[in-house]
Formats: C-alpha cells, structure tokens, sequence
C-alpha cells in the first residue's frame, strides 16, 4: 500500500531526511523508531504529503504523491504529531468538518462520527470545546479524525506521546487490532511499543536507516542474543567461572553482581559457531556433572533497547561529532 | 478502545463531492468559527459605531441635506484599512499556530480549495457587516428621495474593496504564524493600496519621479475605482480591477503556503 523509494528531505543545508526506503503492505504495522530529530517526522509529512520531498519517490495504493495526491490523500489517515485541532471547535464540530473533508455527507456522515467517537471513547466530551480538553482527549480527538473515514493507510506520528499509561496500553491494542486490515506506520521512541503493537519495525537514525525487520530480528542483534544466565548456590564464583570458561560453546563469560551472595550468576556468550540451546545443554550437563545447585538458565533473546542503543548515537555525542567531521 | 464492527468502505474510487463541496466545508468551518467566539459580535458592533461616527458625525450626513450615502462611503476606504486585517490576520497563521494546517493540506483537498474557502467565508462576514448597515438606507429613503442605484453601486464598491483588503490579508497571514505581525504587515500594504494613487502622494512622487512609474504605482491605488462606485457608477473596468488584485493576492497566499511546505 504504502512504497517509499530513496526519500530525501534537506532543510537548506541540514538534511533531515536521507535516503529512507520501505514498503507498508496491508496487513502490516510498521514501527518506526528512532531517537528524537532521527527524521521520523520529516518522514511522515512527506508520505502523507504535506512537504514535497527534495527527491524520490512516495506512492500510496499505487498514486504517485506527487503526481496524484488527492486520490493518494483520500487513502490516508493521518495523526500528526502534537496531535493539533480547531480549539474554537467542539468535538462534534470538529469530526464532523473532517468528516466532510473525506467527502462524507448525510447519514454516513453522522455513523462514521459516532462509530469514530465510540472508538475512541469521547462520548463524554462530544459537545465540549477542543479548547478546553485535557491532552489525552485533544490526542484522542485527533486519532479520531483520523480513522473517521475508516482509512486503509494510517500514519501516525507519535500516537501515545502525551497519554496516561491506561490509554497508551489502548491505543497499542487498537492499532494492532487495525493493522489487521490496514497498512499502519506509526513512529515512538518507547521501545516496548514495537513489541506490543509492531509487525515490523525500523530503526531511522539522522535520516538514515540503521536497522529494519522483525522485532525478534532486531533483538538477534544484540550482543546479549543467545547468551545463557546461568545462577548456582553455595558454590564458589570462580570456580563457577573457570569450568563455564573450559566449555568448548563458551566463547566468553562474565560474573554478574548479584544481591544475593549466596548465589553465583554468570552471563555465558556461546561460540559463533554454536547451535541454539546447545549452550543451555552443555551448562546444564555440567551442573549436573558438578552436582551444583542450579538456581537459574535462561537463553537470552536479546533485549531492543540495547540494540536501539548501539545502532543509534545519543544525543550528548552526536553534537561533538558533528563538530569533529 | 475496540475496534467496532461496521466498517465504511471510503475508497480512492468512492464518489466524493467535486472541489466546490470542499470549499463549502471550508468557508462553513471558518464561518462558525468567526461566529463561536465574541470577536465576531465585537467586530461588528464597532464596524457600526464607527460608520456611525464617520457617517453621521465627521462627516456631516444631516448638514449636507441631501438624500445620499456619500458621507457614509467615503470613509469606508480608512475604516476598512484597520478593520479588515483585523478579521483576516488569523485566516493562515492561526492554522500555522496550531498546527491544523497539517492536517488541512494532508486532506484530499487542494491548497487553493483551502485558499478560496477561507477567503470566500470571510469576504460572507464582512458582507454580513456591511449589510447590517442597512437602517442607513431607510433613514435616507425617510428623509428625502435618494437615488437607490447610486446606493446599491455604493455597498458593490465597498464590498469589493473589502475584498481587496481581505485578500491582501489573508496573503500577509500565510507569510507568519503570529497574528499581530500579520496584522501590521496587511495594515501597511493595504495604506499602500491607498495612498498610491492620492494626489497628495502622487503630485509629490512627480517632483522626482518619472511620469510614467508615477502613473504606474498609481494604477495601484484602490481609491480612482472605488470612487466611481462611490458616484454611482459601476465599470467593468473597476469591477476587473478589484477581481485581480483579489486574484494576485490569494495567488500569492498559495505560492507562500507551498514555499513554506517545501522548508
Ligand atoms: N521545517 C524545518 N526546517 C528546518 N529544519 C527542520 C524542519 N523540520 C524538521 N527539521 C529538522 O529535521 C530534523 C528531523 O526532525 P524530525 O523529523 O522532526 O525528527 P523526529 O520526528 O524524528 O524527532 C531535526 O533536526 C529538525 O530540526
Ligand atoms: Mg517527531
């Protein structure tokens, strides 16, 4: 649905937006993440068509939008980000207003407004001014708008900034129940988001793209993606140590500090050439030959937020490397 | 949130209303929008004070004697100079302030949709208050026997002028996101629009200048056409010049819009 080919957005000399490809098919629900000013926003405008991109190429349902825009416009749902609306509206007016910028009339229009009020639970605040909602109700009126028309494309930017924790855990549910039937891009910089709502995550850093698949794919990445915890009681540390380090899958292992010092815990990193759970076996072979007591092991399946870490530079360093180039 | 069981199939290929039904959706919103707030009211109760004023008191209207609305025209070219920008410095940079220009141009709806149905509901509130100065008309009608084509040419020219005014604002809106610039920018050009061709400006612009650029900043001037409405005269020519400067200015609006999109 959504094709995005070798996008380029520079703002003067400042390129906020380099070269970024995807592809969005229905079905699908494409997280894209990165740290703040990565480009996600920039992103996002060019594909629903508010700022014309420097060059390449966005096509929504097969509409060019640059060549087409309207037909590809009237595909799109679209929350921007800070979720704006008309404060000198009420709810009602104003999802009526968009309702008709989607070009529904009559009694379609009165049901696709009270299906989207219902949705997104506004019912309680329909006939108040968007002036004086709090934020959680302003961002839901927003998302409302937005899949008034019951959009096959949705483009969300930040969905859940600015929500409590009860409506963020809604808004994730609602968008993976509606990626079922739609092509969905929505942008965070929560990590928990990706595994929650995503089929599919990028990783945009400086207007690049630094990593895209699968959440489980991304978490291969981590350096911790196959290691084993491995706790014993009552037996010394390094002798613990020493006979994981005589392991032939063991590449390396570190002690961890623990609360407890009863309990020895070791991080083991297999080989590259080990199996899955071949190092879970083997340590927990050698536990057995070693009559320890084994209180813990685990494969660890990698964790996001240190992969998100490695590929993507903090804010503090990259200011003193970009003087350094 | 649940996701509920009725969908609506809203399809690129669905029927949907032409352009003219987006530009009714348009003027309608910023219509209600003027009328939502007190602003609206305010205007218009100053809008009639102050015509009163001008009309009854500066200008004399009871001394002159005669059944006409000239006194009440003439000043309709300095009351709109400060009234106009009024109603049309919020038209683009309150969009712009908060954000919903994003999601207006991200709707299948183009920019000069979005341009001409704003203008189109503002230019309506401006006709609303003009109109509202409709007793003027039944004091003339009971004093004497005024010449209604006169006074009917009379409201065409100073709805056409408030035209002008109003595009002109509606262009220095898009230029900013704060009002209170866009207000003083409209101010200044619309002065322009004024004085470029008052003789006072142009006998002295001759001094130094040469006839045919005098000539030239003076074809600007609102003043020569709107006063042959003013007289009671309806020209094609007046009628043109007034459509273009509306024309060049929301152009314009549309061309700042894009540049700004474009960063
Ligand atoms: N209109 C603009 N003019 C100039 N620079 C901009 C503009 N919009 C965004 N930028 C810059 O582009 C970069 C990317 O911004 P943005 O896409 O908003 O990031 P994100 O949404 O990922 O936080 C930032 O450095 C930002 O300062
Ligand atoms: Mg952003």
């Amino acid at each position: 649905m959504i094709k995005v080919e070798n996008l380029v957005k520079a703002f003067g000399p400042k390129v906020a937006v380099n070269g970024v490809s995807f592809g969005v098919e229905r079905g699908e629900v494409l997280g894209f993440l990165g740290p703040n000013g990565a480009g996600k926003s920039t992103t996002m405008r060019m594909v629903t068509g508010f700022i014309p991109p420097t060059s390449g190429r966005v096509t929504v349902g097969g509409f060019d939008m640059d060549e087409n825009p309207i037909p590809a416009k009237r595909l799109i749902g679209y929350l921007p980000e800070n979720a704006p609306a008309y404060t000198d509206m009420t709810v009602h007016g104003f999802l009526h207003f968009t309702a008709e910028l989607r070009g529904l009339r009559g009694e379609e229009k009165k049901k696709a407004v009270s299906r989207a009020v219902e949705m997104c639970f506004l019912e309680s605040v329909v006939y108040q001014s968007v002036d004086t909602l709090s934020k959680g109700y302003r961002h839901r009126t927003c998302f409302a708008q937005s899949i008034i028309h019951d959009p096959e494309v949705l483009v969300l930017d930040e969905p859940t900034d600015g929500l409590d924790p009860n409506q963020k855990y809604e808004v994730r549910t609602l968008i993976r129940e509606m990626g079922a039937k739609k092509a969905i891009i929505f942008s965070t910089h929560i990590l928990e988001e990706v595994d929650a709502a995503c089929t599919r995550a990028i990783i945009i850093d400086r207007g690049q793209i630094v990593a895209n698949g699968t959440p489980q794919e991304l978490r291969q990445r981590s350096d911790l993606a196959g290691a084993v915890m491995f706790s014993v009681q009552g037996t010394p540390a390094v002798t613990v140590n020493q006979k994981i380090q005589s392991l032939p899958t063991v590449r390396k292992s570190a002690l961890l500090a623990g609360e407890n010092p009863q309990v020895v815990a070791v991080r083991a990193f297999p080989q590259p050439n080990t199996r899955d759970s071949e190092l879970e076996a083997s340590l927990f072979e050698l536990a057995v030959r070693e009559h320890w007591k084994l209180t813990e092991l685990k494969t660890e399946e990698g964790r996001l937020d240190e992969v998100f870490r490695r590929i993507t530079l903090p804010d503090t360093k990259r200011s003193t490397k970009e003087e350094t180039k | 949130m649940t996701t509920h069981a009725t969908t609506l199939p809203v399809s690129a290929a669905a029927p949907h209303p032409g352009s003219l039904g987006n530009v009714l959706a348009i003027a309608k919103r910023e219509l209600s929008g003027y009328f939502a707030s007190p602003v609206a009211y305010i205007f218009i109760v100053i809008f009639l004070l102050l015509a009163g004023f001008f009309t009854f008191n500066v200008g004399g209207f009871f001394r002159r004697g005669e059944a006409s609305l000239e006194s009440f025209f003439v000043w309709h070219p300095w009351l709109y100079l400060f009234l106009v920008p009024a109603v049309g410095m919020r038209l683009w940079s309150e969009e712009r302030r908060l954000g919903t220009i994003e999601l207006l141009l991200t709707m299948p709806v183009t920019s000069w949709q979005a341009i001409v149905g704003k203008f189109l509901a503002s230019w309506l509130f401006l006709a609303i208050a003009l109109a509202l100065t409709f007793p003027l008309v039944f004091t003339v009608g009971y004093l004497g026997s005024p010449d209604y084509g006169a006074i009917f040419c009379g409201y065409v020219g100073s709805f056409m002028l408030a035209g002008a005014y109003l595009a002109v604002s509606c262009m220095t809106s898009a230029l900013t996101r704060n009002q209170v610039v866009s207000f003083i920018l409209s101010v200044v050009f619309c002065l322009f629009l004024i004085l470029a061709g008052w003789p006072p400006v142009t006998d002295m612009l001759v001094q130094w200048a040469k006839p045919w650029l005098v000539d030239f900043v003076a074809a600007f001037s609102v003043m020569p056409h709107f006063d042959s409405f003013r007289r009671g005269v309806v020209d094609s020519r007046d009628v043109i010049f007034f459509l273009s400067v509306i024309t060049f200015s929301l152009f314009t609006t549309g061309v700042i819009i894009r540049s700004h999109r474009a960063g």
